[in-house]
C-alpha cells in the first residue's frame, strides 16, 4: 500500500495540476514518467484510435501505425497544415501543434479513414 | 444450331439477339470455371473441365485478353510473405490458358508502397508472361509520394491528366480510367471533371455497336460505400455510355471477384494476384485477409476475357491460381 500510496499521491498532484491547465477528462491514468506534451494516435484496422484528440497548445502528436497496410495521415484544414508519407506498419509521423485550432485529417490512400485534432 | 446440345441456352426473348437469361446464368457460373461463348447471338456454357470437346472454331473468340489486379509488389506481411511467387503463379496460369491471350490489363495497385524497385519487379515477373503487351491503370497504391508522377513516367506514356487513355483492339473500344487520384475524405474513388469532359468526347463519335470496355481500379458501381468500394462520379462516365449495346467494367482494388450487370452494362471486378480481403461487411475493415496458406493461392486468381467480332457481350472467366 505504501508504495501505491506515494504513486497514487504523485498522480493526484500532476492531474490536479493538468487539470487546471486543460478542458476535459482524460480516460486514462498519467504516470509520473509520461511526458505531457506528447501524444500519441494509433492507426489500425482502418481508424485512427483515439478518432478525436484533444490537447493543448504545444503537444506534439505522434501517429503510429499498428496497421498491416500502410496510412498516411494529411490535414485537410484551409492550410493543410501537416501532410506525412506514406507509414508503413511501425512507422511513425509526429507534428507539433503550436496554434489552437481544430485540425481535422485523413488517410490519403482510404480516405474513408478521418480523424481530428483539437488544440486548446 | 440444328440439335440443342446440353449446354445450350437458346432463350432470346427481348429478340435482340442477347441471351440475358443464359447470360445472368453464365455469369453466375463464372466463379466456379464456367466458360460462356457468343456464337451467333446464342450463349453456350461449357464448364472447363469439357473444354477438350470444344472445337476450336468454338472456342476461339476472336479477342482474348486477361485481365491481372492488385499485385501489391513489396506486401510482406502473414496474409502473403510471398506476392513475387503467387504473381509468378499468376503468370504461368496466364501462359497455361488453351489459347495464348493478345494483351493483358492490370487495373492497379501493382506496387504496395511506389517503390521503384517494386515497379521493377512486377516489370520483370510480367516480361515472362506470353502476351507482351501490358495496358495498366494505377491504384492509390502506385501514387503515394509523388501525386503519380512515376506512375506516369513507367505507364502513361500515352495518356491524359492523370494517365486516362483508350485504345482499339479488333473493333472494340478500350478505355483506362483513373479513380485514385485526389480523394476526398469521408470519399469514394472519384473520376473528376477533366477525365469526364475527356470521356464524353472520347465516345461521342462511336458507333453504339462497338462495344466497350472499361477499366479502372476502384469499383465504378457501389460495392460497399462503408469500405471506400465505389465511385463518386462514375454515374456520370455510365450515362456517356448508355448507348453502348455492350458495356463491360473491369476493376480491381477489392482483391475478390464480383459481377453484375445492368441494362447492356456488366459490371466485374478481379481478385488479387497478392492477398484476399474480406467480403463486404464480414470484417472490421477492409484489410488483407489471412487464410491458411495452403489455400492461399485458391483465393487469388486473373480474369480471361473473350470477345467474338461482331457479337454483344464478352465472356468473362475467372480462375484461381490453385
Amino acid at each position: 500500500m505504501r508504495r501505491s500510496a506515494s504513486v497514487v499521491i504523485l498522480a493526484a498532484v500532476l492531474t490536479i495540476g493538468f487539470v487546471g491547465t486543460v478542458e476535459g477528462r482524460r480516460g486514462f491514468a498519467l504516470s509520473a514518467q509520461e511526458k505531457m506534451s506528447t501524444m500519441e494516435v494509433k492507426i489500425d484496422n482502418f481508424s485512427f484510435g483515439p478518432v478525436t484528440l484533444t490537447v493543448p497548445v504545444g503537444t506534439t502528436v505522434t501517429w503510429i501505425n499498428r496497421d498491416d497496410i500502410p496510412h498516411t495521415v494529411v490535414s485537410t484544414d484551409d492550410s493543410k497544415t501537416f501532410k506525412s508519407k506514406v507509414l508503413d506498419t511501425d512507422e511513425k509521423f509526429s507534428f507539433t501543434f503550436s496554434k489552437a485550432g481544430t485540425y481535422p485529417y485523413f488517410c490519403s490512400i482510404h480516405p474513408k479513414m478521418t480523424g481530428k485534432v483539437i488544440v486548446q | 444450331m440444328s440439335e440443342k446440345k446440353k449446354d445450350e441456352l437458346l432463350h432470346d426473348h427481348n429478340h435482340d439477339g442477347i441471351d440475358r437469361r443464359g447470360f445472368l446464368k453464365c455469369m453466375a457460373w463464372a466463379g466456379t470455371g464456367a466458360f460462356c461463348v457468343m456464337k451467333g447471338g446464342v450463349l453456350n456454357s461449357y464448364s472447363l473441365s469439357r473444354i477438350s470437346e470444344i472445337s476450336t472454331a468454338d472456342m476461339m473468340g476472336e479477342l482474348s485478353f486477361v485481365q491481372i489486379s492488385d499485385s501489391h509488389m513489396g506486401f510482406n506481411k502473414p496474409a502473403n510473405p510471398d506476392v513475387a511467387g503467387t504473381l509468378k503463379a499468376a503468370v504461368d496460369k496466364i501462359n497455361a490458358l488453351p489459347h495464348a491471350p493478345e494483351f493483358m490489363l492490370h487495373t492497379g495497385d501493382i506496387s504496395h508502397l511506389s517503390k521503384p524497385e517494386e515497379f521493377d519487379t512486377v516489370d520483370q515477373i510480367l516480361k515472362s508472361a506470353t502476351p507482351k503487351d501490358v495496358f495498366y491503370v494505377p491504384g492509390e497504391h502506385d501514387v503515394l509520394n509523388d501525386d503519380g508522377k512515376q506512375f506516369l513516367e513507367r505507364y502513361g506514356k500515352d495518356s491524359r491528366g492523370a494517365g486516362w487513355y483508350s485504345f482499339e483492339k479488333k473493333g472494340a473500344h478500350f478505355i483506362g480510367l483513373v479513380n485514385v487520384m485526389n480523394l476526398k475524405a469521408g470519399g469514394l474513388g472519384t473520376l473528376g471533371h477533366d477525365q469526364l469532359e475527356w470521356l464524353e468526347d472520347d465516345v461521342k463519335h462511336l458507333k453504339h455497336s462497338t462495344p466497350i470496355v472499361v477499366f479502372a481500379h476502384i469499383p465504378l458501381w457501389s460495392v460497399y460505400p462503408d469500405w471506400g468500394w465505389g465511385t463518386d462520379d462514375s454515374a456520370q462516365a455510365l450515362a456517356y455510355l448508355r448507348k453502348f449495346g455492350s458495356v463491360t467494367v473491369l476493376n480491381g482494388h477489392i482483391h475478390q471477384t464480383m459481377q453484375k450487370v445492368e441494362g447492356n452494362v456488366t459490371f466485374h471486378t478481379a481478385a488479387s494476384t497478392a492477398f484476399p480481403q474480406p467480403a463486404p461487411g464480414k470484417a472490421d475493415s477492409p484489410g488483407p485477409m489471412k487464410v491458411p496458406a495452403e489455400q492461399l493461392k485458391s483465393v487469388l486468381g486473373i480474369t480471361d476475357v473473350n470477345y467474338i467480332q461482331g457479337k454483344h457481350a464478352l465472356a468473362v472467366v475467372d480462375s484461381s491460381l490453385a
